[in-house]
């Protein structure tokens, strides 16, 4: 192997029955490097990833690292990370029943017995030096994801590794988190670790990469320098077009479709996650709720969803008072709700894909009146091919697609019952930049027909191409209302901070 | 969020693990039902005989009770326990009747050895079909708990009693303690007994609690229980984890075979039957869940113990009747499982509101962040 180089993975195939994840990959990291993995959904980036660490066995193809004359055979994860590669996985891998330092630890070291006291010294040391706000003692199931993510990133650049990997570690971070990962990420670099970095933040992808690969439906693109591809170039490469959608995206223009006529109106609502407040939203409307995390956004809406206990409050609908105190009633009132967590409230892991997809639907319509299987079939069909959703069939279980396909078909799940107002907490995260747009798009389009929409995202740049008003949020409270011209990055974060300078 | 009191961090409370909680339950209604039955029926619940009776009488059960923890923690089940029991009890008692071993300690070394080649054996066995080759845990062990007794009935299809000189002194060695003893009616102190099997119980207990806390094996059991593919990325082998704990399981179940003997010394094809049921009910009852990754041997002694006191007192009330010791059993099971999904539902709320609150309080500490990052 050449010197200064790592990992060199050469002709790497990897099938899946009804799909031909990876075709002939070829992938090469040098030492103290960073070097971005990018693609659209479904165009193999984690499946590369897992053949590297042994949690798929590969068809054809050779893997060397540097240190282990010949080829590498890595059959499972344990070889990956005694050889030196250390996997933050795009799905959160840690045991909710374990401790936090017990998650650090765990699969480490080759000692037959376990040290609680240095466990937990060792782990809380580290927790301090990264400013994760978590304790060594604590059981990781009582941590926010965000938090389960840090610990996840922290137990491995812990370990003493010359390759690392990161599937998409910055999902659920915020922005302070993120770039305290880059600078853990450039410490790393300096000290000859080779950094595999997935994510579909171009942005961030430029802060941080020296190099980046391209991955497009299972094949390889190819390999460029950072200062070689502009991030149009990138974009074009990835989807295999240019990208002049932007464009297209101003011809909708957002708020056209409003009416005056109010849907939804909510007065003192509140639930046991939220303070009550008022909030209504007119045919055709797309509104967002911003602010930082945590700020009771995501609570708001789902009060409105009745998906924590609704403690008090009126909501009318189409004027008229209804009780919405669950999901349920809410469905039939036509209010749909794609969860952020789609782990815990949104996929059913084992089901199809179509199953998946007309899940919501069926529940409105009530058990008794099974929709009929020609039908399933033809809803599937459409929406496989409005969102674009990868997979080998509609009888696919939904957890053999890609992490961002599964989000795809819970959004198509929302959007086939035709809700009246559809509510959208963080549709976009884990989805690649072409499908985003496809979803701002899609969004406006359904306002026009006369939806209204409640839009949440953490990139405010997102927000502002869609909606037509935000409603700012810090501390649990609405601060403000923004609309028309207001509706600027530097007005919105001048909102979400206080008002003042 | 400086935290350089890191020592401090450390010695700070955290709310009960579910496993501690469980436990704690557990460990709380053995007390309350003694107490009760102390206070109600008085008689032999006032003496510490009773508390060794208890063990006395179920040291086998608390044995298999533990071999059916660690499998249930790693999220696996084993119901070959009952009919392992009831094969080495056979296998060992004829071993001890027609054995022409010189020694007599040298032949119930032998004996024991036997009694653990089994156990192990069927360990070995099932655990290799578990682990490496995926089969259902629930179709082997019952795959297993029909061999055992199949095998018992052809060794012998008639009860076959212990002759051996040497066992029966064995089966009649006691552990005497005077100060807990009582005095009887007639003037003589009647000193405390404690059997030997009660004795290796309480040892099986107290080193399975030891594996599954201190061992990276015991660790393991219990991350592979908690998310077995996430035990997987994490590195570690489940394979070999799941294999060890079954294996461990046979041993248990192979010593509680022995045990059994010491304590009732004769083969019978239908020792044991059902005593399977009782394990999963006192492992249940101690705070293991059957979906794996909480649990505690501690637990588990304890929730044999309760299995046993409601025996006792069924027996030493007037509804001395096998079918209401049966239902009174079931109706426990119910009552505990209710319970556990009850305080585990309360916890899990506390336990959302303290990860928004969490949360928020990130937030507020970072006034910069907007989330995400842009694109
Ligand atoms: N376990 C599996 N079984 C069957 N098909 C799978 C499995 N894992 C992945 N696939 C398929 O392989 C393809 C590549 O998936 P992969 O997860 O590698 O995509 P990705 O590039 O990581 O996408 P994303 O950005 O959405 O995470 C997809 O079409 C997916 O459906
Ligand atoms: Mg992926």
């Amino acid at each position: 192997m050449e010197d200064g180089i790592v990992l060199a993975m050469r002709g790497i195939c990897k099938s899946f029955p009804g799909v031909k994840a990876l075709n002939n990959v070829d992938f090469t990291l040098r030492k103290g490097e960073i070097h971005a993995l990018m693609g659209e959904n479904g165009a193999g980036k984690s499946t590369l990833i897992k053949v590297l660490t042994g949690v798929y066995e590969k068809d054809a193809g050779s893997i060397e690292i540097e240190g282990c004359p010949g080829e590498a055979h890595i059959h499972s994860p344990q070889q990956a990370q005694n050889i030196g590669i250390s996997t933050v996985y795009q799905e959160i891998t840690l045991c909710p029943n374990l401790t936090v330092a017990e998650n650090m630890f765990i699969g480490r070291t080759s000692d037959r017995l376990v040290h609680w006291k240095d466990y937990e010294k060792r782990a809380t040391e580290i927790l301090d030096n990264l400013g994760i706000p978590a304790r060594a003692k604590q059981e990781l199931s009582r941590c926010s994801l965000a938090v389960q993510q840090m610990v996840a990133i922290a137990r491995a650049v812990d370990m003493n590794c010359k390759v690392l990997i990161l599937d998409e570690p910055t999902s659920s971070l915020d922005d302070k988190e993120v770039a305290m990962l880059f600078q853990l990420m450039r410490d790393l670099r300096g000290r000859g670790v080779g950094i595999v970095f997935v994510t579909h933040f171009l942005e961030q992808v430029y802060e941080v990469s020296d190099r980046i690969t391209v991955l497009r439906n299972g094949e390889l693109v190819g390999e460029y320098t950072v200062k070689d591809l502009p991030q149009v170039e990138l974009v074009a490469k990835m989807i295999g077009k240019s990208l002049d959608d932007l464009a297209e995206l101003e011809q909708f223009q957002k708020g056209k479709g409003a009416q005056d006529e109010v849907v939804y109106e909510a007065e003192e609502l509140s639930s046991s996650e939220c303070r009550p407040f008022d909030f209504k939203i007119r045919r055709g409307e797309v509104n967002g709720f911003t602010g930082l995390l945590g700020s009771g956004r995501s609570e708001s809406v789902r009060a409105i969803f009745g998906a924590d206990q609704v403690t008090g409050g009126k909501v009318k609908i189409n004027g008229k008072t209804v009780r919405v105190s669950n999901p349920h009633e809410a469905m039939k009132n036509g209010i749909g709700y794609l969860p952020e967590d789609r782990k815990r409230d949104g996929i059913i892991a084992d089901l199809s894909v179509r199953e998946n997809i007309i899940l919501a639907l069926q529940t409105i319509r009530g058990m008794n009146h099974p929709i009929p299987r020609a039908k399933a079939e033809a809803f599937a069909d459409e929406y496989i091919k409005a969102l674009d959703i990868k997979t080998a069939s509609q009888d696919t279980p939904i957890k053999s697609l890609s992490g961002g396909n599964q989000q795809k078909v819970i959004l198509a799940r929302w959007l086939l019952t035709h809700p009246q107002y559809l509510i959208l907490d963080e549709p976009t995260r884990g989805i690649d930049v072409g499908t985003k747009l496809e979803i701002q798009k899609l969004v406006l389009r359904l306002a026009e027909e006369g939806m209204s929409v409640t839009f949440i995202s953490s990139e405010i740049e997102e927000m502002l191409r869609t909606c037509s008003r935000l409603i700012v949020m810090r501390d649990r409270n609405i601060v403000g209302e923004l609309t028309g011209d207001e509706l600027t990055q530097a007005q919105v974060m001048k909102t979400i901070a206080g008002g003042e300078e | 969020m400086s935290g350089k009191n890191g020592n401090n961090r450390l010695r700070a409370r955290e709310p009960l693990t579910d496993t501690q909680l469980l436990m704690y339950i557990s460990v709380g209604i053995f007390v309350v039902m003694y107490a009760a039955a102390a206070l109600t029926l008085k008689g032999g619940f006032l003496k510490p005989q009773m508390i060794f009776d208890l063990l006395n009488d179920n040291a086998a059960l608390i044995i298999i009770s533990c071999a059916l923890t660690i499998v249930m923690i790693g999220g696996g089940i084993n119901i070959s326990v009952g009919g392992v029991i009831g094969l080495t009890v056979m296998s060992c008692a004829l071993f001890l009747n027609n054995n022409h071993i010189e020694s007599s300690a040298l032949s119930i070394l032998v004996t024991l050895l036997l009694a653990l080649g089994i156990g192990l054996g069927f360990g070995l066995l099932q655990g290799f079909l578990v682990a490496h080759l995926e089969i259902q845990p629930f179709i082997v062990t019952l795959a297993g708990m029909f061999l055992a007794r199949g095998l018992t009935t052809i060794l012998s299809v008639n009860p076959v009693k212990v002759a051996h000189e040497g066992f029966q002194e064995l089966v009649k060695t006691k552990l005497k303690i005077s100060w807990l003893g009582y005095t009887a009616q007639n003037g003589n102190l009647i000193p405390a007994k404690i059997e030997i099997g009660a004795i290796v119980a309480v040892a099986v207990v107290i080193v399975m609690f030891l594996i599954l806390r201190y061992t990276r094996l015991g660790r393991n059991v219990y991350a592979v229980g908690g998310n077995r593919q996430s035990a997987l990325m994490l590195g570690i082998n489940v394979k070999s984890t799941v294999f060890w704990s079954y294996v461990i399981s046979g041993l248990l179940s192979g010593l509680a075979g022995f045990v059994f003997l010491m304590h009732k010394p004769a083969g019978n094809a239908s020792v044991a039957m059902r005593s399977e049921m009782d394990a999963i009910a006192s492992s249940i009852i101690g705070g293991t869940l059957l979906t794996g990754g909480v649990g505690n041997v501690i637990g588990t002694f304890f929730g044999s113990m309760i299995l046993a006191t409601i025996q006792k007192i069924i027996a030493l009330s007037p509804l001395n009747a096998s079918w209401w010791q049966e239902m009174a059993s079931g109706a426990m099971l119910s009552f505990f499982i209710l319970l556990q999904s009850l305080v585990l539902m309360r916890k899990n709320r506390s336990k959302r509101k303290a990860k928004q609150k969490a949360a928020a309080k990130t937030a507020e500490e970072k006034p910069s962040g907007t989330g995400g990052g842009t694109a």
